[in-house]
């Protein structure tokens, strides 16, 4: 397939809009070329997850881009940064690396992108359209933007979204197309007890399971009876996207593509299926945690993706006044962190003990102390997943409540979370 | 053996570093020391700097471009990548390296059955996309 490009791109290409518009067509051209796609097609919006700081490189790419006078084209919220700059916390980067990850959130600010510094941009006002076509990066993004919203994007990578951003334009490849959309796989949960179904620890260890089995196929999840809710399809989509290279899952009767499982199929079910049973799931729990049962937690963190105000409110329930032993990160975007403000129900938790991280998260640059085999407890299956590697703490995964009781004693309570296990 | 060319940059050599599972490279290669620093990942703690690394797919976070880009920068990338498929958000990393001018490795297409024909072996990576045992 050779790519073809239309008049006004090629203007692009060759510089009409500047050095910084040239050198992000040329990118998104290259991309265009090495997934095979034969045109590109204008996007409605980006979210953008170049903007956290992961060495200088990125730094420098986007002050090159700034240099070259490149402006988005299009709606561009920012996924989070390095820094926290509308919470409570210390991020412990200093020196040149504090400046180098400043100087990269000021570059992406430069080129109009919205300072909404949050994994969660779908609950910050940022819901495109069903089956209009975005470039979106962060992975629990991609997948809660194509799964819940039913808007069409790829996963997008680091510098290709901001290129899409800036030419308004995205490789006609992939999941943007409806006959890649298809489910392949039936993601059959009809084994699984409701009431398991209706916890809260369900989603994100139902989510691992499934980016594992799946890989980066599209499936249909079946035998969910009633709609656990927006924050549990976010939690399994985030999970999903880091065990697997999900971008696009579908819930039989829940997700827009799928009013049911056929139809999901693009009309017909699935040749292939996993029956999901108790003892899959007791593994796929069980994986999520690495520490071997530990007698003390040195922190819990909770907000992989984002909390959102409903999150906020069940963590007020329980935790119910009461003073935290060890210290509880919550991490969220300024959007809930502003509305708590606003209605004074932050400081009350901070009283508690909570820590509220915005713009930022505690698996992305360092905030948590140094502690030598240290152990996290998280209800996040993605926390689950890139704690170890990039905190250097041991996780033991559970549910929120038992997270919470947990901070309350300093000893990890977990509840028996399988009905009938 | 031949394989199809993503990214020029060759020619490349060094031991072939066959990855036993797919792999995440943000959240799974450190940026600044270029080991593998998933704890669950069967090969935790080897480097992939000034290897040839054989990725039978790759999983989890979008900025994996970011972390190859920022290996590369460091001069602690691979030598060279073989893949089985296009993966954008990896090859991502290489593109924008070389607009921002940087020398990057070579990436190239293997067919998924030769996976493992170079394990334990010095791999040579030539301009053209050629793969060969050394």
């Amino acid at each position: 397939m050779v790519l073809a490009l239309n008049p006004e791109e090629r203007a692009m290409a060759a510089g009409e809009r500047g050095a910084g518009t040239a050198m992000a067509m040329r990118i998104v051209a290259e991309s265009a070329r090495l997934l095979g796609a034969a045109r590109l097609i204008p996007i409605a919006s980006a979210h953008i997850d170049g903007a956290l700081y992961h060495g200088d490189s990125g730094t420098l790419f986007a002050e090159r881009l700034v240099d070259g006078k490149a402006k988005v084209a299009v709606r561009a919220t920012l996924n989070v940064g390095a820094l926290d700059l509308a919470g409570g916390c210390r991020v412990r980067l200093e020196g040149r690396q504090r400046a180098m990850a400043q100087r990269m959130m000021q570059a992406y600010r430069a080129m109009g992108c919205e300072p909404t510094w949050t994994c969660a941009p779908y609950q910050a006002g940022h819901r495109p359209a069903i089956g209009s076509d975005v470039a979106w990066g962060e992975s629990n993004a991609v997948a809660f933007c194509n799964s819940v919203l039913g808007a069409r994007t790829n996963r997008y990578g680091d510098f290709l979204d901001i290129a899409c951003a800036i030419t308004g334009r995205a490789p006609d490849v992939g999941l943007h197309r409806p006959e890649n959309r298809r489910a392949e796989i039936v993601f059959d949960l009809s084994r699984l007890p409701n009431a398991y179904l209706e916890s809260e620890i369900a989603w994100p260890v139902l989510g691992s399971l499934y980016g594992r089995e799946i890989g980066e196929a599209v499936g249909v999840v079946a035998g969910v009876a009633a709609h656990p809710g927006e924050d549990a399809l976010k939690g399994f989509g985030a999970a999903a996207a880091s065990s697997g290279a999900v971008g696009l899952f579908h819930v039989a009767g829940i997700t827009p593509e799928a009013p049911d499982v056929a139809t999901a199929g693009g009309g017909e079910t699935p040749g292939r299926r996993i029956i999901v049973t108790r003892e899959m799931v007791a593994n796929a729990q069980q994986r999520l945690s690495t520490a071997q049962a530990p007698e003390r937690i040195d922190a819990v963190a909770i907000g992989s993706p984002h909390l959102s105000l409903d999150e906020i409110a069940r963590l007020e329930q329980l935790i119910a006044g009461r003073r935290l032993r060890v210290p509880l990160y919550a991490c969220t975007g300024r959007h809930v962190v502003e509305a708590l403000d606003r209605q004074a129900r932050r400081k009350p938790l901070e009283a508690s003990g909570v820590t509220f991280v915005a713009d930022t998260c505690v698996v992305v640059t360092p905030i948590m102390a140094d502690i030598p085999s240290g152990v996290l407890m998280t209800n996040s299956g993605k926390f689950a997943h890139y704690a170890p590697g990039n905190t250097g703490y041991d996780v033991l995964y559970g549910s929120l409540d038992d997270c919470v009781e947990s901070a309350v004693s300093g000893r990890p309570r977990l509840g028996d979370e399988m009905p009938g296990r | 053996m031949k394989a199809e060319l993503f990214v020029p940059g060759g020619p490349a050599r060094g031991p072939a570093l066959v990855l036993d599972q797919p792999i995440s490279f943000w959240g799974g290669v450190d940026p600044a020391t270029g080991r593998i620093s998933d704890v669950r990942h069967p090969q935790y703690g080897q480097p992939v700097t000034g290897t040839v690394l054989f990725v039978p797919a790759t999983i989890g976070s979008s900025s994996a471009s970011a972390v190859l880009m920022e290996l590369v920068h460091r001069e602690r990338a691979p030598a060279a990548i073989v893949l089985h498929a296009p993966d954008a958000i990896l090859l991502l990393g290489l593109v924008v390296a070389r607009e921002m001018g940087w020398p990057a490795p070579p990436a190239v297409k293997l067919d998924r059955a030769f996976h493992w024909r170079f394990r334990g072996r010095q791999v040579c990576v030539d301009e053209a996309g050629v793969i060969d045992a050394l």
